[in-house]
């Protein structure tokens, strides 16, 4: 019934434009196909044609469509703006040479609306102070909304410890095995790396003293109080942090947690107690494993680069480091574990409808919780200085 | 209506050692509505899906438009691919983008309109497909099921395809949305000159827009008006159009 080319090729087919021009009327002559691929083309010739200025007013304008072969929306659509354009412009414009299934498809095409303008947004400097504004209130709402994610975890914790049968065991298990266990590779490698590292710079730097020895205190301390803990941290907030974010807001888009809810079980305590307690129990073991896998890699530098033997690495460690060391890193871990578990929980619950948010919430959860691990870290420096440990 | 759009001859297909089409064959004509009907894995999808070019057969021909998807150069297959729109179950739309900005896609990416034409088209497809047009500046998560599936219609329509696949369009709407949803279909079809191939689970699609109805058992296709099928000997057949429900439409369709 439309009367559209049977075996449209857009190689062969063009729209055609002629322009036909008399004492008291203009005709625009349509040919071709006037069809999606072929609009393009002549889409500046009708623009010109509503904006030409050789038009007198005494004309009445035609658009005629009689020799057109193909005729689609996208074409309909250009006529039908051109017409519009013109007669906007105060001239008698007809559109002829069209008629059943073509006329029909100009009409539906007539009838469906344009969108109003959308004011653009303020620029420059205004727009500046608005993005400013937003962001403001919007961190702040955010850390608001942690803070009594907080609170209901801190709940929820305490509830469980007076009913210690309603702890998920088979949950913690699976998580333990999850964010420690299946770690221990990765965790172990970058920090061996970062001991070779740390070695191998340190005995650079302080050869000009005739002071490599030193390497081992420098190792040592920097390992225990700080390195260890933070790789670890990072590590852990990269690998587990995201995991946590990412099985919670898949459960949250296929309404899972929503089930949970209806059946009365709440998913704080489901899904998040696990999490955060099995992180909090694992990453201090994970940091000594750490440390110590720091510690060999340095001393594998230093024996080599140094000629350092086993026996005088440990003698001077131990001179070097106090068990004091040791616990001021290790007592950061629970701490950091904590954040990590918290914010990767709560980005999780956070994530929307669509399977868009669950990548831009782990990205989310990935980044604070790595910069609140760095600053809870320069808190502890801070405090460890004052209390002079 | 004798043109065929779409032909299938002897399409097999396989997941291991189950075989969920068998020696197929399949004609759909130019502008007729096909519904494509069977039971929960007969494959239904799966055949859509093959059309389409999105799996490719074990065994068979099919021609679209008169081009064969597997023996054509990349360039054919292209140019096929421009004459067609796919609406997947959900409306599939790309959840960064908003609604007009999905329906400009194809657009994009095969003609050289001019951004500022190229919105007004998208603004047409979308008030075809019968959405508001404040819905255009919307992303997809915003919009209700309904609404998705008519933006994925505007999308499938946006290079003017001939012939339009859908999946199970009418899936998830209130009877009141399906029903508008069917007439929109039928309207497209009758302005815009579509061939309709339809994966569809509801008999009052069916009856409503369906010229024919193509119904998958044992790994075949049985092809024919209701009419005709309501007479086929087959069980699953008999009990689909023959039962409780089956009845029910066809009784509402003949009131009307």
């Amino acid at each position: 019934m439309i009367s559209r080319v049977s075996s449209r090729s857009p190689e062969l087919l063009e729209a055609g434009l002629t322009r036909r021009s008399e004492a008291n009327w203009l005709a625009i002559e349509l040919s071709g196909a006037w069809i999606t691929e072929t609009v393009a083309a002549r889409e500046q010739d009708m623009t010109d044609l509503v904006n030409s200025q050789d038009i007198r007013s005494s004309q009445h304008v035609v658009l005629d469509l009689s020799d057109v072969e193909a005729l689609d929306t996208a074409g309909a659509w250009v006529v039908e703006r051109t017409a519009n354009g013109l007669r906007d412009r105060g001239f008698q414009v007809e559109v002829a040479g069209a008629e059943g299934a073509r006329k029909e498809l100009l009409d539906v095409v007539a009838k469906t609306s344009q969108p109003e303008a959308v004011p653009p947004g303020m620029r420059g400097l205004g727009g500046l102070v608005e993005r400013l504004g937003r962001g403001t209130v919007e961190l702040g709402r955010d850390a608001r909304d942690l803070l009594s994610f907080l609170g209901l975890c801190i709940v929820a914790t305490g509830r469980s410890l007076l009913h210690p049968k309603r702890l998920r065991i088979v949950s913690l298990v699976n998580q333990i095995d999850q964010v420690g266990f299946r770690a221990l590779p990765i965790v172990g490698l970058l920090a061996f790396l970062i001991g070779v590292v740390v070695s191998y710079q340190g005995a650079g730097q302080l050869a000009r003293f005739g002071a490599q020895i030193f390497t081992v205190n420098l190792l040592g301390v920097s390992v225990l109080r700080e390195m260890g803990i933070l790789i670890t941290a990072i590590i852990v907030a990269g690998r587990s942090g995201s995991a946590f974010t990412a099985q919670i807001g898949t459960m949250k888009v296929n309404q899972e947690v929503d089930a949970m809810r209806t059946i009365g079980l709440d998913p704080v305590e489901i899904l998040v107690l696990p999490r955060i307690l099995a992180l909090v129990l694992v990453l201090p073991l994970l940091t000594v494993y750490a440390n110590f896998m720091a510690l060999l890699g340095g001393a594998v530098m230093a024996m080599a680069q140094l000629d350092i033997d086993p026996n005088q690495f440990i003698s001077q460690l131990h001179d070097a480091v106090s068990v004091g060391s040791f616990w001021v890193g290790i007592i950061k871990a629970p701490v950091f574990a904590f954040v990590i578990a918290l914010v990767g929980c709560f980005e999780g619950l956070r994530v929307g409808g669509d399977a868009e948010s669950v990548g831009r919430q782990t990205t989310r959860a990935v980044v604070e919780a790595i910069f609140l691990v760095i600053v809870l870290d320069a808190f502890f420096s801070i405090f460890f200085t004052l209390i002079g440990v | 209506m004798s043109e065929t759009a779409i032909s299938v001859r002897g399409l097999e297909t396989r997941f291991g050692t189950n075989v969920v089409h068998e020696n197929l064959d399949l004609d759909v004509y130019r502008e007729e509505v096909l519904g494509l009907v069977g039971g929960s894995g007969t494959g239904k999808s799966v055949l859509l899906n093959t059309i389409v070019g999105l799996r490719q057969p074990d065994a068979g021909h099919i021609e679209v438009l008169g081009q064969d998807m597997a023996t054509g150069d990349a360039k054919t297959r292209a140019a096929l691919r421009r004459r067609w729109g796919v609406l997947f179950q959900d409306g599939a739309l790309f959840s960064s983008l908003t609604v007009l900005q999905n329906i400009e896609v194809p657009l994009r990416f095969h003609t050289k309109i001019s951004p500022a034409l190229r919105q007004e088209l998208a603004a047409v497809k979308l008030s075809l497909a019968g959405l508001p047009p404040d819905a255009g500046p919307k992303y997809p998560g915003e919009l209700s099921g309904g609404m998705r599936k008519r933006a994925g219609l505007a999308r499938a329509l946006a290079l003017d395809p001939d012939i339009l696949f859908l999946d199970e369009p009418t899936a998830g709407l209130d009877p009141i949305g399906a029903a508008s949803f069917d007439s929109l279909i039928g309207d497209l079809r009758a302005s815009l000159g579509l061939t309709v191939v339809m994966v569809t689970h509801d008999l009052d699609s069916l009856y409503a827009i369906c010229d024919r109805v193509a119904v998958l058992v044992d790994r075949r296709v049985k092809v024919g008006t209701i009419e005709e099928l309501v007479r086929e000997p087959d069980p699953w057949i008999r009990e689909y159009f023959g039962g409780p429900r089956g009845r029910q439409a066809g009784q509402a369709h003949d009131r009307t």
